[in-house]
């Protein structure tokens, strides 16, 4: 459209495949960050979601208070959880982490209990009955019948975190949200669109991965429908 | 614990209760945004939720458009609309609000229309009441709860958005929190951090409050915080 002696970079198109092939460096890099700092939150997230899950499970008292306060922390916007955790962490990535960390355990936690909640009272006796033990009925009863809930969980809180780690930025650890804050102070439309639509790809290749995760760890879900 | 000293003689220097960087000040901006963009939310989306939930159409919509947002960063959203067409200002702040807002409204108000039981419905247009009759008296009424939640969560993301705005436009107390990291005041990082928490906290009671009142408690978080 525009003439092709200035280049996409000049003109500050929001496309701009000159952007692509002089900055792919920086791009990957950002994004191995993007995915690094959602792989470990969630994964941390998980571990210590599951105890925290079987015990709210079992002690309904634990639950209530667990809940109750995931979900207060949860209320607390991104930008303040991150600058709460300042003076503890610093400015690094592991303050991203555990904001996200914290984050993801209102959904992990939930999910868990209710994966537990939808278990068959008949199931359970009759692994009882059958000489299952409380930790084995746990382990190879409970937890395998509760994973298509747990999954969910995981899928959903992969997708938000994948949202919130570009709020890291303001710590310097955003992944592509550091693409989109230099962009922002710079108003590099190309860099801000970029890292914009990258992080939404991110989202949605991640949620077709652990729904594909999903279907083949849980196989009889499918021979149900 | 220089730390919380330095946050309390933050609370305490009376500079910072005053003028347009003031806290009366910031509060009454992230008030003031806020307020505008779940009101605008709700003049869209309640209606069209309503009337999606009564006719039965649109489902996949309604769902769709909420786990949709919830991949899409908003901090992302706020960058791409300030340095596009809106530029920066209270414009480009108040419409990716009501972007983020518009999703948990609309799904929770169509879910809350469909879960009315479908005999009571049925019932009631046996006894020869009108459509709108119907909506008006059955329907609605028992939506309430539901639809209540959706403004809930449209609060919450929408106080958490705001906050996020003071990077990409100012105004609000997200500016407290990077007025502090751009002088490296620690204390004042902490301070902005603890009042937009508080103020997300206290909105979440006024919810939980209100939907005590109408008598069904707020069902899991959504939102990206």
């Amino acid at each position: 459209m525009a003439s092709s002696s200035t280049s996409c970079l000049q003109r500050n198109d929001w496309v701009c495949g000159e952007y692509l092939t002089t900055r792919a460096d920086l791009i990957a890099s950002s994004a191995l960050e993007h995915v690094v700092l959602t792989a470990v939150s969630v994964a941390l997230g998980l571990a210590i979601a599951l105890p925290l899950g079987v015990l709210a499970f079992r002690f309904r008292r634990v639950g209530a208070v667990v809940l109750g306060a995931s979900t207060a922390l949860y209320t607390i916007p991104s930008l303040a959880m991150f600058s709460l955790l300042l003076p503890f962490t610093g400015l690094s990535a592991t303050t991203v982490v555990v904001g996200l960390v914290l984050y993801s355990l209102t959904i992990l936690v939930r999910n868990v209990v209710a994966g537990l909640q939808a278990v068959p009272a008949d199931v359970v006796e009759s692994a009882t009955g059958t000489g299952y033990g409380p930790v084995s009925l746990l382990l190879r009863v409970q937890l395998p019948l509760a994973l298509p809930t747990i999954l969910a969980g995981v899928r959903v809180a992969t997708v938000s975190t994948v949202a919130l780690v570009t709020v890291g930025a303001i710590l310097g650890h955003g992944g592509l949200g550091d693409l989109i804050y230099s962009g922002l102070r710079t108003q590099f439309q190309a860099e801000v669109l970029t890292a914009t639509v990258l992080v939404v790809a991110l989202a949605v290749v991640a949620d077709l991965l652990l729904l594909g995760l999903q279907r083949a760890v849980t196989p009889w879900q499918r021979a149900a429908r | 614990m220089s730390a919380v000293s330095d946050v309390v003689d933050w609370f305490a220097d009376p500079t910072h209760w005053e003028g347009p960087g003031g806290v009366p000040t910031r509060l009454l901006e992230h008030l003031g945004l806020s307020a505008a963009a779940l009101g605008i939310a709700c003049a869209i989306a309640v209606p069209l939720a309503l009337w999606l939930g009564h006719v039965g159409r649109g489902g996949p919509l309604a769902v769709n458009l909420a786990n949709t947002g919830r991949a899409v960063p908003t901090f992302a959203v706020l960058v791409l609309l300030a340095i596009g067409p809106l530029g920066f200002g209270p414009g480009s702040t108040v419409t990716a609000l009501v972007l983020f807002a518009v999703p948990p409204i609309l799904t929770n108000g169509y879910v809350g229309m469909r879960e009315v039981d479908r005999d009571v419905v049925e019932a009631a247009k046996g006894v020869g009441m009108s459509p709108w009759q119907v909506a008006r008296t059955v329907e609605l009424p028992l939506a309430v709860p539901l639809l209540l939640n959706g403004i809930r969560l449209a609060a919450v993301q929408v106080i958490a958005t705001a906050t996020i705005a003071a990077l990409v436009a100012g105004g609000g107390l997200g500016n407290i929190i990077l007025l502090g990291f751009g002088t490296q005041d620690q204390a004042a990082v902490v301070a902005g951090a603890l009042l937009v928490a508080a103020f997300a906290l206290v909105t979440e009671l006024v919810f939980v409050v209100l939907a005590g009142l109408v008598g069904r408690r707020p069902s899991p978080a959504v939102a990206e915080p």
